[in-house]
């Protein structure tokens, strides 16, 4: 029997992974991967309270609610993404500081 | 009776009201508006005054007052004053008035103002019947200085030509003068008595609330409003200029009432004048009657000469008054009133016809000039007998009314040199004998030169034509008027009027002044004031009948000759040509003196005044300028300090803004990171 902190650990590197690739990370895409990778740790989560603590599936109806967001959003930034790219000819985000001061 | 009064003299405002308004719509231009009010208001006094004949009373008197201002413990009130005197003078007034406005229709006829010039004589009768009813010092001042803006716009009613509107502005400007010491006058009454009311002055005067210094001083003070009003010297410059006015307005106000008014202020006075006040004025009248007739004696204007000789004949009355001759100078004013508005009249009724040659032989020369007339009488009949009666009454020759007057003014003056202990008083007589003397010469000289001889311009002579019957039918009515039997009735002594209704209803108010306690001013006995009219009498016969020989010698027999009489005379004809350059002294003196004056204050304001406020101006300006130096450096530097230090750390906190998504979330990340290590330990 696999055990909730096990899950929770696990969950934990996923989204340090995420968090390092969308902080270092210089190419838009690979940030959106570990947008990816901070929502699947969410999602590893809500579905291990619920297997372990509350012992329902609001937990997992959480979780496909956060996939299917998950896709629509990976849907737009790939469209800004497409668009950023069409206009500086790179995904390079450390270039994108229209921003700045 | 106090009601007529009032209608009678504000019948004359009402035709002002619709003449000014409406005249030159109304059929005749109005003019019967204005004769219809005036003579009906002749109608009214004829009224009054036959009552008064009736009551035969020298006592009477009627007055009816209501407060017009209400200032707690001072109250002006106005009211009507009826008495012999003011009857008798409503009466001289609405004649005079309604013969001018009659003789008016012949003589302004055509005149583009013809309405207006109706409409101004309304308001002046108006003006003239206000003055004579009033109760008090008040409403006499309004009515007086309503008089003289009359006169101001009448003398200047021709006023396209520059002399004559210089002339009313003339006219205006010196009887101002006089009233401002009317005004005095007036200022002291009412503040020692706290009333403009004639009888409460009276009572005030009588209870010693106004005396000594204060009492002549408000007496002479408001005989200058006289002195300017009937032009007496040394205010009577404008009177002759005021010859620039039609001739029935010279008639009606220049000759008969308005120039009286001064006159009946005086006797209207009588009872406060203190004897300081009456002989100071009594010497004024007394030199004017004399410099005025020196002056008159070689003039060539008819009206000019006619002018100065009402100056003179004014200061005959004013003489009397003072002497406290009360009935005598109100006497001749009465009898003036009718024979030298008649003379002005006649002279009018000359100038007319003068007028109408010249404009039908197209000379252009001056109507009014006598040297260009002469032989006249079988042109104009009826203007040369009515004009030889006038200047017979003028001249003081028995039968006519003058004589009466004039006699009993003389007379009156006797009669108070030998009741004063001081003889210099015997001035007044002389003075009044030589101004009689000089009167009969020149009225004669004026009659001589005008109607008699040949005539000195014989293509003017052929045109000149008896005047129409509105001009002919006051001349004679004025003429009847100046024969005696009207003044002495019920007596009919051609020599004397002294049992006539003027001298029995015309008594001399007691005077109010302590030093007289109530006697008559001048305290002669029966037999002084009976044997000194007698002598009067003769000295003024004489002296008329040998001024008018001397005319006659030098000017209709030519015994002597003119040019070399007026070479003999030198200096005194020149000085008598000139008016004693009395106008030019006034040019050289008051008029220069006074743009002297204005020079020096124009300088003071252009310089001193203006360079105060320049200075101020310079002062605010450069304080202005140093508080703006403060503005923009103290002021705007803290301003722009602050700026800049907030712009330095906005500048410096740029910097945090990189635009890295990616140092965002990572900042996020440590600051949560940061917070849930907080909140664990």
């Amino acid at each position: 029997m696999i055990s909730l902190q096990t899950y929770l650990i696990i969950s934990a590197l996923v989204f340090i992974f995420g968090l390092i690739a969308v902080v270092n990370k210089k190419n838009a895409v690979g940030i959106l991967m570990g947008v990816e990778l901070i929502l699947n740790s969410v999602n590893l989560n809500f579905i291990a309270f619920a297997k372990y603590v509350d012992l329902s599936i609001k937990g997992q109806i959480i979780a496909i609610f956060v996939i299917i967001l998950a896709a629509a959003e990976a849907a737009v930034a790939l469209a800004i993404v497409l668009n950023i790219y069409r206009y500086r000819s790179t995904i390079d985000v450390t270039t994108v500081d229209l921003m700045k001061n | 009776m106090v009601e007529i009064a009032v209608i009678i003299a504000l019948l004359p405002l009402l035709a002002f009201v619709i003449q000014i308004f409406f005249g030159k719509r109304l059929p005749r231009q109005g003019d019967w508006v204005s004769i219809g009010a005036i003579v009906s208001g002749f109608g009214l006094s004829l009224y009054l005054f036959i009552q008064m004949l009736t009551r035969y009373d020298p006592g009477f008197v009627i007055t009816e007052s209501f407060t017009w201002i209400d200032l707690g413990s001072f109250k002006i009130n106005l009211g009507i004053y009826l008495d012999n005197v003011s009857i008798t003078m409503l009466m001289v007034v609405t004649i005079v008035s309604s013969l001018v406005h009659i003789y008016s229709m012949a003589y302004m006829e055509g005149d583009p103002r013809y309405s207006r010039f109706y409409a101004y004589l309304s308001l002046f009768s108006f003006s003239m019947l206000g003055l004579i009813i009033w109760d008090n010092l008040f409403g006499i001042y309004m009515m007086w200085e309503l008089v003289g803006l009359c006169s101001y716009l009448l003398i200047g009613f021709w006023f396209e030509k520059d002399s004559a509107s210089n002339a009313a502005k003339k006219a205006f400007i010196t009887n101002r003068i006089g009233d401002f010491g009317f005004l005095f006058g007036l200022l002291i009454v009412v503040t020692a008595i706290g009333s403009f009311t004639l009888t409460d002055i009276a009572e005030g005067v009588a209870s010693g609330k106004l005396s000594g210094g204060w009492l002549t001083a408000a007496g002479i003070l408001l005989f200058c409003g006289a002195i300017g009003k009937s032009a007496q010297f040394p205010l009577h410059v404008w009177l002759p200029d005021a010859m620039e006015g039609p001739t029935p307005v010279s008639a009606l106000i220049h000759a008969a009432t308005m120039v009286a008014a001064g006159v009946y202020l005086v006797a209207r006075l009588f009872f406060m004048l203190s004897l300081d006040a009456m002989i100071f004025i009594s010497y004024i009248g007394a030199f004017t009657a004399i410099f005025a007739s020196i002056i008159a004696v070689t003039q060539n204007d008819i009206k000019r000469v006619l002018a100065y000789s009402t100056v003179s004949q004014l200061g005959y009355m004013i003489m009397a008054l003072g002497a406290g001759s009360f009935t005598a100078g109100f006497f001749h004013l009465v009898t003036h009133a009718m024979f030298k508005a008649g003379l002005f009249l006649g002279s009018g009724s000359v100038i007319h016809a003068m007028h109408h040659a010249m404009h039908k032989l197209d000379v252009h020369d001056d109507p009014n000039d006598i040297r260009l007339m002469g032989g006249f009488k079988d042109k104009m009949p009826t203007t040369y007998r009515t004009f030889l009666i006038y200047t017979l009454a003028l001249s003081g020759i028995p039968f006519f009314s003058g004589f009466l007057s004039k006699d009993a003014i003389l007379g009156g003056t006797l009669a108070f040199a030998v009741s004063q202990s001081n003889p210099i008083h015997y001035l007044l007589p002389v003075f009044g004998f030589a101004a009689a003397i000089l009167t009969a010469f020149y009225m004669f000289r004026l009659v001589i030169l005008t109607f008699h001889g040949e005539p000195q311009r014989k293509d003017l002579y052929e045109n000149i034509h008896e005047s129409p019957k509105t001009i002919t039918i006051p001349l004679s009515i004025l003429a009847v008027l100046s024969i005696f039997i009207f003044y002495t009735l019920p007596g009919i002594n051609p020599f004397s009027a002294a049992h006539g209704w003027f001298e029995h209803l015309m008594a001399a108010p007691a005077s109010a002044v302590a030093q007289f306690s109530g006697h008559p001013v001048v305290d002669i006995s029966e037999h002084t004031a009976h044997s000194s009219h007698t002598l009067a009498m003769i000295i003024s016969i004489i002296v008329a009948l040998s001024g008018i020989l001397t005319a006659f010698a030098i000017y209709y027999w030519k015994k002597m000759d003119v040019e070399a009489l007026t070479e003999k005379m030198g200096v005194l004809y020149r000085l008598s040509y000139n008016k004693f350059y009395v106008d030019e002294i006034y040019e050289a003196t008051v008029v220069r003196g006074l743009l002297m004056w204005n020079n020096l204050l124009s300088w003071f304001d252009n310089a001193i005044i203006d360079g105060l406020v320049n200075l101020t101006a310079w002062i605010t300006r450069h304080t202005s300028a140093l508080s703006g130096k403060f503005d923009n450096a103290v002021i705007d530097g803290m301003v722009n300090e602050i700026a800049d230090i907030t712009q330095g750390f906005g500048r410096q906190l740029r910097r945090v803004q990189t635009g890295q998504i990616q140092t965002y979330i990572f900042a996020a990340v440590v600051g949560a990171v940061v917070i849930i290590l907080v909140r664990l330990v």
